[in-house]
């Protein structure tokens, strides 16, 4: 019974798999449109292992963790400024919300004129989206804080900065990490569109949009799969950090 | 010989002082007032706390306890009225403070032996001496607990144990606890009791315990001060003077049986006023 539960998460694997095959085999879609499971895979391996896939796939990975790591550099330190006094982030809590609103998307624009076709301004536009959601978490986290924990630290003596450094900071590690999971997902989707319209030669995004120019479906759907695979596991990368580094999260 | 004399009434006098020194209050409140927003919760004021002696606060909820505890100890600002510590307004007396919620007061992200020697790092005292002190208050109060787990793989007692043993790692001069035991089932409680009245008897730090259970108040004080509701009053401040240490045996005794009634009787008649 225990080892046919920890199959469990294969089941709707399984079952997408299959219905994908009947319906190719039962040609419901025009199989132009829509590959076998088989001839897919085997497009994403080729792609992967010798093609032009990996080294798109890198290039989206590589633009996504720029992004990612330059919005947690600017946005950490700023969310434990703000979130440090309730006052402060009042203040400017509706300018994070109004930004935190504005699709990402509606900035290239502004960011193309402001650092011209290339990766600048697709990291820049990512950066810029991620750092908000961050921002926007680390502030609540350090805000959060637990009013006893911080009395106690200041009953034992405690500076201000030292609260700030040894209680808040610590208290907002567990929403610092839905921040930085939701920053580098929220990254990937911004790098992913920009790949596809600003003017790219490489990316995942560019993979799939040239690959349905092509009409190559196996090729777009392996690009997909690598695009969802990628997601995922940065997702999965942040959680298993959390669960080293903040172990006490949710106890 | 007539050189002596002087000598001889000086010393006295340093006696004399000493004895003043030893019976002054720690504590001398005056004045006090404190409002929240929608209520008066301290009007002018005044109170002596005694050194060396375990002293219960108790009253209906919401009356001001832990507020007036927590003003002592400095975490809340004061809206007028002067609190001294040996006469003077000086903010540098070391306290240790035991919370009710110790889930909320111990740091999760520090093993519990690390969570003792927290104070200590905050004075800066060096890495080795923490170590020692730390274990030398683990062995004094023979506390078999692994010191290496984290808060939450502890019980309810255990959590609260390391708490109040945080607390006194800086032999402070004041120790308050706010319902220390209040979270914890009853078998717990009885034994942790017994570890406060240890402590106190080993120590003689002055002490305040803020409790809801009479029995227990009445069973571990020295004075108990019977506050009214808000704007608080000291209703009465409660002498019990059963010799040390006491037992469960100590409960049942006329003394003990007498003075816990008169507490719930002031108690209940104020709750009625209001
Ligand atoms: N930060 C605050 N802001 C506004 N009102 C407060 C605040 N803290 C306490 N109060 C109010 O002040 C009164 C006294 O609170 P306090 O916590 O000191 O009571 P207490 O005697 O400790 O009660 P309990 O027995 O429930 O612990 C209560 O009525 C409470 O609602
Ligand atoms: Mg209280």
């Amino acid at each position: 019974m225990k080892r046919l539960q920890g199959l469990l998460p294969f089941v709707g694997v399984a079952v997408l798999l299959a219905v994908w095959s009947l319906t190719v085999w039962a040609r419901v879609v025009d199989p132009v449109l829509l590959p076998s499971p088989i001839a897919t895979f085997r497009a994403m391996w080729i792609g992967m292992t010798s093609g032009k896939l990996g080294v798109d796939f890198l290039k989206t990975v590589e633009r996504t963790v720029y992004s990612t790591a330059i919005a947690a550099v600017i946005a950490i330190p700023l969310g434990i400024l703000l979130g440090s006094s309730e006052k402060v982030y009042r203040s400017v809590e509706f300018l994070i919300d109004f930004f935190r609103s504005t699709p990402a998307s509606a900035m290239f624009p502004l960011f193309l004129v402001l650092f011209g076709v290339g990766d600048r301004t697709k990291i820049s536009v990512a950066a810029f989206g991620a750092a908000l959601v961050i921002l926007f978490n680390v502030a609540y986290g350090v805000m959060n804080a637990r009013k006893t924990r911080i009395l106690a630290a200041r009953v034992m003596g405690a500076s201000r900065l030292r609260v700030l450094w040894d209680v808040m900071l610590l208290e907002s590690l567990p929403q610092t990490f839905v921040g930085l999971r939701n920053g580098v997902s929220l990254a990937l989707v911004i790098v992913v569109v920009a790949e596809m319209f600003i003017g790219s030669t490489d990316g995942l995004g560019q993979r799939v949009f040239e690959a349905q120019q092509l009409f190559d479906m196996p090729d777009m759907y392996a690009a997909i799969f690598a695009a969802g695979a990628l997601g995922y596991g940065l997702n999965l990368l942040f959680l298993t950090i959390e669960r080293r580094f903040v172990h006490w999260s949710g106890k | 010989m007539a050189g002596a004399q002087p000598a001889a009434s000086i010393e006295l006098t340093d006696n004399a002082r000493e004895a003043a020194r030893r019976t002054a209050p720690h504590v001398t409140i005056r004045g006090l007032t404190k409002r929240f927003s929608d209520a008066t919760i301290y009007d002018n004021f005044d109170f002596d706390i005694p050194r060396g002696k375990l002293m219960s606060v108790f009253g209906p909820n919401g009356c001001g306890k832990s507020t007036l505890i927590n003003m002592i100890a400095g975490l809340f600002p004061v809206d007028a009225g002067e609190i001294l510590f040996d006469g003077q307004p000086l903010s540098q007396i070391k306290f240790g403070y035991v919370f009710q919620n110790y889930r909320e007061a111990m740091f999760p992200w520090l093993r519990a032996f690390d969570n003792i020697a927290y104070p200590l790092r905050v004075m800066g005292v060096p890495k080795a001496e923490r170590i020692t002190r730390v274990e030398k208050i683990v062995a004094g109060l023979n506390v078999k607990i692994d010191l290496n787990l984290y808060p939450y793989q502890m019980s309810g007692g255990q959590q609260q144990l390391v708490s109040i043993m945080r607390a006194l790692i800086v032999e402070p001069e004041i120790l308050f606890l706010d319902e220390p035991f209040s979270a914890l089932d009853y078998e717990m409680t009885l034994f942790m009791r017994e570890q406060l009245q240890r402590i106190f008897v080993e120590t003689s730090t002055t002490t305040v315990l803020v409790s809801h259970d009479l029995e227990e108040a009445v069973y571990l004080s020295d004075r108990i001060l019977l506050l009214s509701r808000h704007p608080a009053r000291a209703v009465e401040f409660v002498h019990y003077d059963a010799p040390r240490p006491r037992t469960p045996g100590t409960m049942s005794e006329a003394d003990f049986i007498s003075t816990k009634a008169h507490c719930l009787e002031i108690f209940q008649r104020e709750v009625r006023k209001g």
